[in-house]
């Protein structure tokens, strides 16, 4: 990692760091990195998430054939701010029996710890705004604390369909978390890290210069990726799994009293907490910056691991607008009888697949074929008996 | 600096505590509750044990939280402010007394253990060196755990699946 083996774009945010940091006393250097560097993560993913909305807006009408917000600016650039303008402009208003505190604390505490996942993904070669030893148990951590302001949340609002719709939500959060948990494992496994920046590093060979060693090019890796993303889904509250929120039938579930720029503060939390969890499958699964073939290094880092992160949550854009959302019980069933036996068998897939990795040529065609016939059958499997013995509804609790 | 942060921590930590305890609102107490383990976690980042700090809020910011407020509303009588009944005055008498006698107990025993006091560069243990251990001399104890949680978790599902007697026979 020299002068001579990095191209200069590669190191060119670290010198604009160091650039203006240079203008101030040496002892203020290191602080004023930090703070460069958390600036940088705002202004970055602050404008993500503006355009993010424009660019859901658009892509929305697009796909249901109207062409979306197209009169602030040119072809509605302007619209993000626009709605910023509006939500800072509307009255704040505070039911008079809620918890004053907690109401105000519960969108500052969700905003807060998901902005904490931001510091341990690896945006490049060289920008790791925090290289910690358990960096993905950091990056769990904060995102398992966004809980507890949903809580907060329904339960100072002093309405109970907000308390009913906060513990709706914490159910299925509490439910998702599992099988995310459980698709990471054998990334970390197969790294043998915890820390983000191990992992990339681990995914960083190429076969003939063209196949990226990414673990979602492995049987197991391509079946936890695919439960990652379902479960990110989940846990960012985005559709199908919008339960927690979903306008058309609950108003807002827990947000139904807020108003204003706190409001505002749910859906930025909700697309950062979006931005980091797929930062964090890119990083996990995609190889983060490094690029898909061994030519393409010369395009910086930071470039590849934007590319993908953009791909991912285009990705999620488009789910929203083709599926319809689930019922509860069709979603605990997903998450508790599907997801979750599917990724311990993923799990031990990943553990069989480690023991082959000395393996001879021929037996590598075994290990192969193996792993994708145990996770296959599981699927089928698993999917077959989730699909049976639930026909016509069953009605428990109401009189038929 | 090091120890103006330990002093911070241990107070947010005490004080959360405290205060937890002193509150008469059962939700902010729960809430406070997390807030000292938030404080844990900082004394335990504080000490160098990020493992140790990242994993304490994982599971007992993150699910216990859950847990114990969960509890709380499913056991509450009446949604809101949940005011307990000032019991008589020998029982308070009585739980202090008995949490003096425990905390002596402990004093005691800590004061006169033969712990060295000499302070030796902490050691910094990496995450491998963590798992090392839990997977080589101390995966009885692992093990033993973790069919410990799986009896709890099968034990919650029986509970749990077998729906009440009144809804069985009333409603269908």
């Amino acid at each position: 990692m020299t002068w001579t083996t990095d191209s200069y774009l590669e190191w060119a945010p670290l010198l604009l760091r160091d650039w203006v940091s240079g203008f101030f006393p040496t002892a203020l250097r290191g602080v004023l990195n930090d703070l460069i560097a958390i600036i940088a993560i705002l202004a970055v993913f602050g404008l993500l998430f503006a355009f993010l909305t424009l660019a859901e807006r658009k892509i929305l009408g697009r796909i249901q054939n109207r062409p979306g917000p197209n009169r602030t600016g040119p072809f509605g650039m302007l619209q993000p701010f626009a709605d910023g303008i509006k939500m800072l402009t509307k009255e704040d208003i505070v039911p008079r029996a809620a918890d004053q505190l907690l109401h105000f604390l519960a969108p500052v505490a969700l905003v807060a710890f998901s902005l904490l996942t931001f510091a341990v993904i690896p945006y490049g070669r060289h920008l790791v705004p925090v290289d910690l030893d358990a960096g993905v148990l950091y990056f769990f951590a904060a995102s398992a604390s966004t809980e507890l302001a949903v809580f907060m949340a329904g339960w100072a609002s002093h309405n109970k369909y907000s308390l009913l719709a906060a513990m709706r939500a914490l159910a299925q959060l509490i439910s998702y978390e599992l099988p995310l948990l459980l698709s990471i494992v054998p990334v970390v496994l197969a790294a043998g890290s915890l820390s983000p920046s191990g992992i990339v590093a681990a995914q960083g060979a190429w076969t003939l210069g063209v196949l990226p060693h990414w673990y979602v090019f492995t049987p197991w890796g391509f079946a936890g990726f695919v439960i990652f993303l379902i479960s990110a889904l989940a846990e960012s509250n985005r559709s199908p799994f919008d339960l927690p929120e979903a306008e058309s039938e609950l108003v807002a579930g827990h947000l139904t009293e807020y108003s204003g720029f706190k409001y505002a503060l749910f859906f930025m939390a909700e697309y950062f907490g979006m931005c980091a969890l797929n930062g964090l499958g890119v990083t996990l699964f995609l190889g983060g910056w490094q690029a898909p073939c061994a030519g393409l290094d010369v395009i910086p880092s930071y470039v590849w691991f934007g590319a993908k992160l953009l791909g991912l949550l285009l990705g999620f854009i488009w789910i929203r607008a083709t599926l319809p959302r689930l019922r509860m019980d069709q979603l605990m069933r997903f998450a508790w009888k599907f997801l979750v036996p599917l990724s311990l068998a993923n799990l031990a897939v990943a553990a069989v697949w480690q023991l082959g990795a000395g393996w001879s040529e021929p037996l590598q065609l075994v290990r192969w074929a193996g792993a994708i016939a145990i996770l296959a059958t599981s699927f089928f499997l698993l999917g077959r008996k989730l699909s049976t013995g639930f026909g016509p509804r069953v009605y428990q609790y109401a009189p038929s | 600096m090091m120890n103006l942060a330990f002093a911070f921590i241990a107070f947010l930590l005490l004080a959360s505590a405290a205060t937890a305890m002193a509150l008469r609102n059962i939700i902010h107490s729960a809430l406070l509750l997390v807030v000292s383990w938030f404080a844990l976690a900082m004394f335990y980042l504080w000490a160098g044990a990020e493992f140790a700090a990242f994993a304490q809020v994982l599971i007992y910011a993150g699910a216990i939280s859950m847990v114990v407020l969960f509890a709380v509303l499913l056991t509450q009588r009446t949604l809101g402010d949940f005011t307990l009944v000032s019991e008589s005055r020998r029982r308070a008498l009585a739980a202090v007394l008995a949490g003096a006698a425990v905390a002596a107990a402990i004093g005691y025993a800590v004061l006169h253990s033969s712990l060295a006091v000499a302070s030796t560069p902490a050691p910094t243990v990496t995450v491998r060196e963590l798992g090392e251990q839990l997977m080589g001399p101390q995966a009885a104890a692992l093990l033993v755990v973790g069919a410990i949680l799986t009896v709890a978790l099968v034990g919650a599902v029986v509970i749990a699946a077998q729906p009440p007697k009144s809804d069985r026979e009333g409603t269908r």
